[in-house]
């Protein structure tokens, strides 16, 4: 039954769901907008899930003294503190919250985090455009001229550079996107009925 | 005082005008939809010099004499609407409900002086325009322009389940190597030799984004095999939704091993639900606890090129797999081997090497050759100008 | 010789690191004010704006969290300000939990400049709202449903801006700034057709091969795409700010990339042809 109930709830809303895209009256259009609803609901009430298992885990490592265990509780300690001064103060401008924790910490450290992305770039380019093959000298030239095109440099060089760049962009580059999504998009499909119909059943666990 | 009279005689002159001035309503139900809209067109309005369109208006009615009540405030060159009543408001339009529609225009005098417009909003003159009507918003029970996609689903499905029988049925079906999936045994192994743990990141979506769901599938195949080899396996999560699907998961893995005692709840770690504090707490995990093998597969964003970066720093072999195009670059750079859109949907067919999922497999080339023949018999046709076959597909 | 080219082969990343710091650093501390010209996508998203009529309302969708602030902020102050400029209101919304104060930091910054704008009826911001696609399909129908306060906790009914605000009919355009999942390709898959929005988009860069197809089909009137595009649109507002600084940063950072690629080719070349000799 561990595996039954939860297959004929797969399928039997996988089916509505596929159904309700087909037939738009409002008696039925209306139970799917309910089912969107419940998701989005679930969804948000799975924060507290999310808080309990962070608790759990770092709670546990700090108590017991674990590997790293100061880590865990600059984790609790700055979970329990936004947390509190975001519910209590509240988050307008003006606040605690808004003034000191988003702008003063969270801003710059988030910044900082995607400004490594620079340094990453750099370092992942230069290992990896290594030229072993033609085509790997057709990938490094177009990242090379789409990279100057992207800047005012490349208008410097040559006026039209900027228009073809778009063209690299527009053409062979939406070619090749638009193959590796039609391929996705057909995997996402067969994934979807492989479940929805039961092929596919190792998410169900291996319990009876 | 002149001025006075110049603009009641030019109201009158509007009045008269106007009010014998059909403004060519028409009002439609919209087809294919849930009953609840009416489209609504008209020529443009007539704006004469020194005349300023104050409002206009929307106006419908259950009775054709009345009493009307607003719709919604127009620009002065709109010439359609949809009177949609989907928000169920109590003045909303309401299905298989006969209504009545009109417009409403509010004439005022106006003098330029400079560059500013003077407006006499004291004097004006209301215009309505023919009252149209009966009508109904009827909802359907089929969407025509949807019947394709039915009928594709269709014979996809077909073609899984034909396929998933022959395999079942000890057909055997040749499936092409992909690389990074064979390399998963290697990944594995190498932890193993090592004494280290496997690191798999599920990426950053909740449980309704298909790349998540499929990632789950993998993530049970790898836990399976890390079980057997007795290596511990770490999962950190962005999303909350995911913890219990993804323990869920990795026990699931553990006891098709038949090493129940492998699953290590602590293992499977919700992080934070923000991007770049997810993206700084699995940086630290793979700088702490060193893992052998990191395992990016699902849907990823910005934080891609910094995992996997973290990870190459840390000597580990990196495998990732995503269908969003955009991330697939970084990935190629950073990771010994990347699975690419479809090859990363059908990993869990490649690696449980199930006979019906590996049926499925067969179904979606079936499949991808017809969508091949589709578009090139779409383009030639398009070139020629020829567009009945382009409009077949088309969907509403 | 071949000892040099053996050494940049195996370059330290730490000095990798060093040279984009440098590059990317100088510039923004000694700008040297790179000429801009706009491409098609900016001129058209300006084109766009200045289509409307005066007093227009528009939506503003900022769909983003401070970690892509340096990207995708100083547009959205560009933006603003030309709407501003204009006359045009603004309503401002976001479907990341973190984006709502990036709305209310804009909007200071350009209200120093345009000190006479007043909240409630210049502009108004709605806040956060869970539920992404949903979000979207449902201020088709109604914004107040959707909303039913704004990010003040202020009723939707008591904002003068917003009584003349019903769903996205109301609007003359909406603007989506985003930087991935919920952003413009949701605006474009669940509201552009099916609500017939004149739609713009400011994201970015790495999105620009993905959005270029919505661009070009037309589902997108205009786009802005990273800094570069921030930076052409400043030039072509008049008002050279936070991304014309930043895109001589970026400009020299890309040269910095293209000459570590040419220069670890060459060293890869040099020590093959020497171990090949040997």
């Amino acid at each position: 039954m561990k595996r039954e109930i939860p297959l004929a709830i797969l399928l039997i809303t996988g089916l509505f769901m596929i159904f309700q895209y087909f037939v738009p009256h409002y008696a039925i259009s209306d139970i799917a907008s309910k089912i969107q609803q419940w998701a989005i609901i679930i969804t948000s009430g799975a924060a507290l899930l999310g808080i309990a298992n962070l608790l759990r885990v770092s709670l546990d490592q700090a108590i017991a003294r674990k590997q790293d265990w100061m880590y865990k509780w600059v984790v609790i300690v700055s979970l329990v503190v936004t947390g509190v001064s975001g519910i209590v103060g509240g988050i307008e401008p003006g606040t605690f919250f808004n003034d000191m924790i988003y702008f003063h910490m969270y801003t710059p450290m988030a910044s900082t985090m995607y400004a490594t992305l620079a340094f990453f770039i750099a370092s992942a380019a230069f290992r990896a455009f290594r030229v072993r093959s033609w085509q790997a000298w057709l990938l490094a030239c177009t990242a090379l001229l789409v990279m100057l095109g992207r800047i005012p440099f490349g208008k410097m060089i040559w006026g039209d550079f900027p228009q073809f760049v778009d063209w690299i962009m527009n053409v062979p580059n939406t070619v090749a996107q638009r193959a590796i999504l039609i391929g996705a998009a057909l995997g996402a499909v067969a994934t979807g009925l492989k479940m929805i119909f039961g092929i596919e059943r190792s998410w169900l666990g291996g319990g009876d | 005082m002149f001025q006075r009279i110049l603009i009641a005689l030019l109201l009158i002159f509007l009045v008269s005008v106007s009010y014998s001035r059909d403004l060519g309503l028409i009002a439609r139900d919209v087809p294919n939809d849930a009953g609840f809209a009416i489209r609504l067109n008209w020529q443009p309005i007539p704006i004469p010099p020194n005349i300023h369109i104050h409002r206009f208006y929307l106006e419908r009615g259950v009775q054709p004499e009345g009493p009307f009540q607003k719709v919604t405030d127009l620009k002065s060159d709109d010439t359609s609407y949809v009177d949609d009543g989907s928000n169920r408001n109590p003045n909303s339009l309401k299905p298989n409900t006969n209504v009545w529609y009109r417009l409403k225009i509010e004439y005022a005098m106006a003098f330029r002086q400079g560059d500013s417009l003077l407006v006499d909003t004291l004097n004006r003159v209301i215009v309505s325009s023919e009252t149209v009507g009966p009508v109904q918003a009827k909802p359907s029970w089929v969407n025509p322009k949807r019947l394709i996609v039915i009928f594709l689903i269709t014979i996809y499905f077909l073609l899984i389940l034909f396929f998933t029988r022959r395999a079942r049925k000890g057909l055997s079906l040749f499936v092409r190597k992909i690389a990074g999936l064979s390399a998963l045994d290697e990944a594995i192994g190498r932890a193993t030799e090592m004494g280290k743990p496997v690191l798999y990141c599920p990426g950053s979506q909740g449980v309704d984004n298909i790349q998540t769901i499929a990632s789950m599938i993998i993530l049970t195949e790898v836990s399976r095999r890390t079980a057997e080899y007795d290596v511990p396996i770490i999962v950190p999560l962005m999303s909350a939704f995911v913890v219990p699907v993804a323990e869920e998961a990795v026990r699931s893995g553990a006891l098709n091993a038949g090493r129940p005692d492998a699953f290590q709840p602590d293992n499977i770690r919700f992080l934070s639900e923000e991007q770049f504090a997810y993206t700084a707490g699995v940086s630290g995990i793979m700088l702490r606890e060193r893992p052998a093998a990191n395992l990016f597969m699902g849907a990823f964003f910005a934080e891609s090129l910094i995992l996997s970066e973290v990870g190459f720093s840390t000597g580990a072999i990196q495998i990732a797999g995503t269908s969003n195009v955009h991330q697939l670059p970084f990935f190629v750079v950073a990771c010994d081997y990347t699975l690419i859109g479809e090859e990363y949907f059908a990993a869990s067919s490649y690696i449980s090497k199930d006979p019906g999922l590996l049926g499925t497999l067969k179904g979606t080339d079936w499949i991808k050759i017809f969508t091949i023949a589709v578009i090139v018999i779409g383009a030639i046709l398009e070139t020629f100008g020829l567009t009945g076959f382009t409009k077949l597909f088309e969907i509403q | 010789m071949s000892s040099v080219w053996t050494k940049i082969n195996h370059l330290d990343k730490r000095w990798i690191y060093l040279f984009v710091l440098l590059a990317v650093a100088l510039p923004l501390i000694l700008p040297i004010n790179l000429p801009l010209s706009p491409s098609g996508p900016v001129m058209s998203f300006y084109k766009a704006i200045e289509s409307i009529p005066k007093g227009s309302i528009v939506l503003i969708s900022n769909d983003y969290d401070p970690g892509s602030k340096a990207e995708l902020y100083p547009m959205t102050e560009a933006v603003l300000y030309h709407l501003f400029k204009r006359n045009c209101r603004v309503v401002m919304l976001s479907l990341f939990p973190a984006g709502p104060p990036m709305s209310e930091r804009a909007v200071a910054r350009v209200t120093e400049d345009l000190p006479n704008l007043q909240y409630g009826t210049d502009f108004v911001n709605l806040g956060y709202k869970d539920g992404r696609e949903a979000v979207l399909v449902e201020m088709g129908r109604s914004i107040r449903s959707a909303f039913p306060k704004d990010y003040r906790g202020i009723p939707y009914d008591s904002i003068a801006l917003l009584k003349e605000v019903e769903n996205y009919s109301s609007f003359a355009l909406v603007i989506s700034i985003s930087v991935g999942y919920p952003g413009t390709k949701e605006y474009v898959q669940y509201a552009q057709g099916r609500f017939n929005l004149k739609l713009l988009a400011g994201a970015a860069a790495v999105s620009v091969p993905e959005y270029s197809a919505y661009y070009n089909s037309g589902q997108l009137s205009g786009m802005l795409t990273g800094i570069s595009g921030a930076a052409e649109y400043e030039e072509l507002i008049g008002r050279r700010a936070l991304a014309a600084k930043a895109i001589d940063a970026q400009a020299i950072g890309h040269m910095v990339i293209i000459l570590l690629i040419v220069l670890g080719n060459v060293a890869w070349f040099v020590t093959k042809g020497k171990k090949n000799h040997e």
